[in-house]
């Protein structure tokens, strides 16, 4: 079983994230970066089919610029066998249609059974990277996987719905599947496993140029949002904000 | 035909971001159709009856009596390419994101989702973990829109009428490649969040499972039931049936009391509705003080207990 895990590098949740000066995106100098936390779960689901099926490989690929080495080393380091970077600017690809169908070129070559990836990234949070694979490399897709079942030539999968409901759905491979965050207990790399991934490849894809697409949605400018509540700041020491939160149950909120 | 909204059915009745979308579709401008799909699509056709809208378009067939992604993909994809919508509308949610990215890529077709307001000639959603707002355009003919739930209200639909049209479409077998199971709920104990007065809700803030307990504490003194944000489900500390937000309970209570909530879209989709929100984070930066209407920054492990202490003694 050959398996593809799509992991992206983005801002970890407690970076700083001042505006560029063209105001379109973020300036990445002074961000910190983290594997997508929903990619981590997939990449873990990913080792757990190969360690069951005792055989099998779990090539890590991501898209950008030369810091994204830094996650794909992460997830060689926790277990993947090899790792690809399609290379990108600074400037990273926003089109959701675009970005599928440069995975789509680069996975094609390799005849993947199973496409994992998270189910939406943390940065522009597009939520549709799988799904677009899936029906450009026309594998069967799910979406939301909270538990997988390989099996001869299929794999049925947990699916979250909405408001506390659930589905099992049984697809043909190759399927293109996203993870749902929770569904498994990420490990964490080894001294041994980070002393092995130094050794494993990382292969470098540049795109060529004709294969260059038009972008069909672009992302013009980005703001802090304007909170158009009134919001009180309840400040002071602890005292002072526990009387005041007392008085705003009692009077105004009116609860107690 | 100018706006097509593609409707979801939810357990035999219409999506709640269904009816949304339709007001979202109508403040898009020009005409507006819906398409709604499968055993249901009567029903939801009914529902709509007193709503003005263009036409009613109903498609039932055999393989998609109720939703598969295979089956939606095709169908709606034909529908798109036989009426030619301008936009094409859904509301943001799983079943959504389950399909939706097929057509767009089947077609050619930008899908620019889960978009919180309209301005002028671009769409608002928002990126890294809501902490920014990104306004995205698209220059081609036709588009495809989600919306997120309550970025439109449905209590603004023009009442009316509409043509109802059945359309049909011809599925071969080997289209639905997937075998779908029927959707079931686990156990959800005896807690109802929906109609909880007031909400102590816990967020990734509480930083471990000991810290727990007080939420229930002060639940306690103050009436209400405990909820929390996904992070906090996932790491086992509080039961799965207690998460609100887009893959749990979507709640307005009359308070929703948060510790340590960060704010995250996913939870903010499930409780923003609620009448008051009084939130405690650390972090000033918390995406869930654009939100609140109390908002306290400070250690939810010192503020707490004291206020616990307080509350029993008034």
């Amino acid at each position: 079983m050959k398996i593809a895990v799509l992991v992206k590098q983005v801002p970890g949740s407690e970076s700083a994230l001042p505006l560029s000066p063209n105001e379109k995106w973020i300036d990445e100098s002074s961000v910190t970066f983290v594997m997508n936390p929903p990619d981590n779960f997939a990449l873990e689901e990913a080792l757990l089919i190969k360690e069951k099926n005792g055989e099998g490989e779990v090539v890590v690929i991501s898209m950008g610029p030369s810091r994204i080495q830094k996650v794909i080393r992460e997830a060689l380091a926790k277990g993947a066998d090899r790792g690809i970077q399609i290379e990108e600017s600074d400037d990273i690809e926003k089109d959701p249609l675009t970005v599928g169908k440069k995975f789509a070129s680069v996975l094609k070559e390799e005849n993947f059974d199973l496409v994992l990836s998270g189910l939406q990234s943390d940065d522009t949070g597009m939520g549709q990277t799988g799904v677009l694979i899936g029906e450009l490399l026309g594998m069967s897709t799910a979406t939301l996987a909270i538990k997988t079942e390989v099996k001869e030539n299929k794999i049925k999968v947990k699916r979250e719905l909405e408001s506390g409901w659930f589905q099992w759905v049984e697809l043909p491979l190759p399927a293109s599947i996203s993870i749902q965050s929770g569904l498994n207990i990420p490990r964490y790399p080894s001294l041994k496993g980070i002393m092995g991934a130094k050794k494993k490849e990382i292969k470098e894809i540049l795109l060529s140029a004709q294969n260059q697409l038009s972008n069909l949605q672009s992302m013009d400018k980005v703001s802090i949002p304007q909170t158009s509540k009134q919001t009180e700041v309840i400040e002071g020491d602890t005292e002072a904000i526990v009387a005041r939160i007392v008085d705003v149950l009692k009077k105004d909120i009116k609860v107690i | 035909m100018d706006t097509l909204v593609v409707l979801e059915s939810s357990r035999g009745s219409l999506h709640r971001l269904s009816k949304e979308a339709i007001a979202g579709a109508k403040s898009l401008g020009g005409t507006v159709s819906v398409l709604t799909i499968g055993k249901d699509a009567d029903s939801i056709a009914q529902e709509l009856s007193g709503v003005q809208l263009d036409e009613i378009l109903i498609v039932k067939n055999e393989y998609v009596e109720s939703y598969n992604a295979d089956g939606y993909a095709e169908i709606v994809s034909q529908v798109i390419q036989s009426e030619s919508p301008k936009n094409i509308v859904l509301g943001h949610t799983y079943q959504t994101r389950d399909f939706v990215p097929r057509v767009s890529a089947r077609l050619d077709i930008p899908f620019i989702p889960d978009i919180i307001s309209l301005s002028e000639s671009s769409f608002v959603k928002q990126v890294l973990n809501a902490k920014l707002n990104a306004s995205i355009s698209s220059t081609n003919d036709q588009v495809i829109l989600s919306f997120q739930s309550a970025a439109f209200s449905d209590e603004s639909l023009e009442a009316g009428g509409s043509e109802v049209r059945l359309l049909n479409i011809n599925l071969d077998s080997t289209i639905v490649r997937s075998k779908s199971e029927d959707p079931f709920q686990e156990e959800a104990g005896d807690v109802d969040l929906e109609s909880a007065e007031i909400l102590v809700s816990v967020g990734r803030g509480i930083e471990k499972e000991e810290n727990i307990p007080i939420a229930f504490e002060l639940a306690k003194v103050l009436n209400a039931e405990v909820s929390a944000s996904r992070p906090v489900v996932d790491a086992g500390w509080i039961d799965s049936f207690r998460q609100v937000g887009s893959s749990g309970s979507n709640v307005a209570p009359k308070l929703y009391f948060s510790l340590g909530v960060s704010g995250a879209i996913q939870h903010v989709v499930g409780m923003k509705g609620s009448k008051s929100i009084l939130a405690i984070n650390k972090d000033p930066d918390a995406p869930i003080f654009e939100i609140a209407d109390y908002a306290v920054i400070g250690d939810v492990l010192e503020i707490v207990p004291k206020l616990i202490e307080a509350l029993e003694n008034s």
